[in-house]
């Protein structure tokens, strides 16, 4: 059971969880600071730089992620700092820009692999006090729409999900689609181990997948 | 390979039962079992082996099973033999036409690598011999339609609906023993001990068919097959309710360093969130695990969220107000036309809002009258009542003081304690011609349990909670269940 795990960098993890239905945040793949500020004019200003790669997994804590980046000469320094941050350990990298997206709330969501019951969807309130609170719902892959109502309805804190400073309601079919796009996933392709949408910003209502992190089994494609 | 139908009805219903291993010494687990056995009034057939013979409790045993008498009718044997004389028993079980077998000797799973190669080579023996192996290492099963008190431990707890299944025997004794002081009666019970052939979600799967038990209740620790064990209590829980209690701490598990998905999941978590998926109701302690069955099995599931409380005094009504805001139920908004209608039947002080206050102003028929009328109503779900049993709480002291009898007293105490009883029949009354809960708590079910308020909650087959609380926490199980049901069209 135990097998060697390797992770798909944002791109290509979204990329992947796009083709099952789970729509995330998409940002264009450079390979150099000067492509990256090009590229910046085709977004609404401010954008967000983040150096990516297969095997960098953990961006913010790396310190990989540049936000609020106002015009494309922001956009080139940025990214010179972050191509200058890769480790040789990294291996290749490359550069992901996209659009800024601000909201108050988060949410986070996944796949995980349980040791008893194998494959289950997550649903939590993220954030960064997200551990402190763990205020999360799971279920066994595959779940249907009623069991995706229950996991929202199952978080304990409905009072982020309600009406929040002057923002509207989470949309809770969008967020059940969401969950479903991600049971879908884990039906699909059994080598995916987990899949992390960290954090999914509300925005408006809507939750967006400005991340994703995809962990598959070594050997598998 | 699940037991067959016909395989169970020879471990909870058989025609007649062996002791294999009998003793004459009354510590030892052969004495006990056939003890329990003859002194519940089994109404099949007992028989009895011992290598020595001699008379046990009545019975003449044989040396060996080969020596039963022909005619003897068999369908159960009850081994409390040692590990190593048991497939030969098994074998001459078999020739005799036993199709169930309860084991209660040790020295298998639980004991090492050589415990457990005999385990294997005793489910492989069984399955081959067409026996359904119940254990072993378990301390037995109880089936009251058969009046069958097949178990090395106490009690014998009184007939009823829930079904009980355990991978703990000791928990099996805790639920029986709650079944004991409650009178809410238990249908089968068992020990699955190493559940080496047959596991608690086989027996589970039987009750769910089992017209004789009208809700499941078990006890799992380590599960051998997480998503086998959720395929079958989500069958299980489509057909009856089944409650859970889950023991074993939290490993924590290997977390993958990669996602913070798996950092947030705690096993626990996972396990909770599959009974909800598979519509298990998982109670959080063992009294609130026997009590949620209880429940279950004498209540019908709410329709609807909706609580109204009766309540003979403010304070209890508050509390339980407050428990039902942090529970998935609603407090019922009281209707004007019910509001109304209560007003003819008590004086105006009364708290026009629910909690239905009566603040002291009943007179002898108001609390049936206004229970009907609650309960009735279409703005309300499920009622719980307070307040039963102060009046004959009274009574006894005045029964037990130095005047009585005397002084008007007896005449007093009578009324007080006819009324307790009255009222505690209308509840429910009321609750079967509206098909509605109506829950009835108070302190005095374990304070003061002869109360006749309590004991006629009990005679009418109900539990009488000991809290408000507890009823509110039993209650919000139903309803919980009562959706999961009508989310999925199961109803």
């Amino acid at each position: 059971m135990e097998s060697a795990t390797r992770t798909l960098s944002e791109a290509a993890s979204k990329q992947l969880l796009t083709t099952h239905g789970v729509t995330t945040v998409p940002g264009i793949v450079v390979p150099t600071a000067s492509e990256a500020a090009l590229r910046a004019d085709d977004l609404d200003y401010p954008v967000v730089v983040k150096l990516c790669g297969a095997a960098i997994a953990h961006k913010t804590e790396r310190g990989l992620v540049r936000l609020g980046l106002a015009d494309a000469d922001a956009v080139r320094d940025a990214a010179t700092e972050l191509l200058a941050r890769a480790r040789p350990e990294d291996g290749p990298v490359e550069l992901l820009v996209m659009p800024m997206v601000k909201g108050s709330r988060e949410l986070i969501a996944g796949l995980h692999t349980d040791r008893q019951f194998g494959p289950c969807v997550m649903l939590g309130i993220g954030g960064v006090f997200a551990e402190a609170i763990h205020d999360v719902q799971f279920r066994l892959v595959p779940i249907t729409p009623v069991d995706a109502a229950e996991m929202i309805e199952g978080l304990r804190t409905q009072a982020l999900l309600g009406a929040f400073r002057g923002e509207p309601p989470v949309d809770r079919e969008a967020l059940a689609e969401i969950l479903l796009g991600l049971s879908r996933t884990a039906e699909s392709d059994p080598d995916i181990v987990s899949v992390d949408l960290n954090p999914l910003v509300v925005v408006d209502g809507i939750p967006l997948a400005v991340d994703a992190l995809v962990e598959v089994r070594v050997g598998a494609p | 390979m699940s037991p067959t139908p016909e395989q169970f009805r020879a471990l909870f219903e058989p025609r007649g039962v062996v002791v294999a291993g009998a003793s004459s010494h009354p510590g030892k687990f052969g004495f006990v079992a056939l003890h329990n056995i003859l002194s519940q009034g089994f109404a099949g057939q007992v028989y009895a082996t011992n290598r020595e013979g001699g008379t046990i409790l009545g019975i003449e045993a044989v040396p060996s099973i080969e020596d039963l008498p022909p005619d003897a009718t068999l369908d159960l044997v009850f081994v409390c033999t040692p590990a190593a004389a048991n497939a030969d028993l098994l074998r001459a079980c078999a020739a005799r036409g036993i199709t169930a077998a309860f084991v209660t000797s040790a020295g298998y799973g639980e004991a090492g690598e050589e415990g457990s190669a005999a385990e294997r080579a005793l489910v492989d023996l069984a399955a081959e011999l067409g026996i359904l192996l119940a254990g072993p290492n378990g301390q037995g099963v109880v089936s009251t339609p058969a009046s069958l008190c097949a178990q090395i431990v106490a009690p014998y707890p009184p007939s009823g609906r829930i079904g009980v299944a355990s991978q703990s025997g000791n928990f099996v004794s805790s639920f029986l023993n709650y079944a004991v002081q409650t009178e809410i009666g238990i249908s089968r019970a068992v020990s699955a001990g190493n559940a080496a052939a047959v596991t608690v979600a086989d027996y589970l799967d039987f009750y769910a068919d089992d017209p004789e038990t009208a809700a499941g209740l078990a006890y799992v620790e380590g599960l051998v097959d997480g998503r086998e064990f959720f395929e079958r209590v989500r069958r299980v829980a489509s057909r009856k309710p089944l409650v859970l209690l889950k023991g074993g701490a939290t490993t924590g598990g290997q977390r993958a360093a990669a996602s913070h998905t798996g950092a947030l999941a705690a096993d626990d978590d996972v396990f909770d969130g599959m009974c909800r998926q598979a519509g298990v109701t998982r109670a959080a302690t063992v009294e609130e695990a026997f009590e949620a069955a209880a429940t279950f099995a004498t209540q019908p599931l709410p329709k609807g969220p909706r609580v109204a409380i009766v309540t003979t005094a403010g304070g209890w009504g508050v509390v339980t107000a407050d428990a039902i805001a942090g529970s998935e139920l609603e407090l019922a908004v009281l209707a004007d036309d019910l509001c109304d209608a209560i007003d003819e039947k008590l004086p105006p002080r009364w708290s026009h809002n629910n909690p239905i206050d009566l603040a002291g102003g009943e007179t002898r028929d108001t609390i049936p009258e206004v229970l009907a009328l609650v309960a009735g109503h279409d703005s309300v779900d499920a009622v719980i009542y307070l307040g039963l049993g102060i009046q004959s709480n009274q009574a006894q002291l005045m029964r037990e003081g130095c005047f009585y009898p005397g002084d008007g007293l007896e005449r007093i105490v009578a009324y007080h304690e006819r009324q307790d009883e009255r009222f505690a029949l209308a509840a429910a009354e009321v609750s079967v011609a509206t098909g509605k809960p109506v829950l009835t708590a108070t302190e005095l079910s374990i304070a003061s349990p002869d109360n006749p308020g309590p004991r006629a909650v009990r005679a009418g087959g109900r539990l009488c909670y000991s809290s408000s609380n507890r009823a509110v926490t039993a209650l919000g199980h139903l309803w919980r269940y009562a959706q999961f049901r009508r989310r999925r069209g199961l109803e």
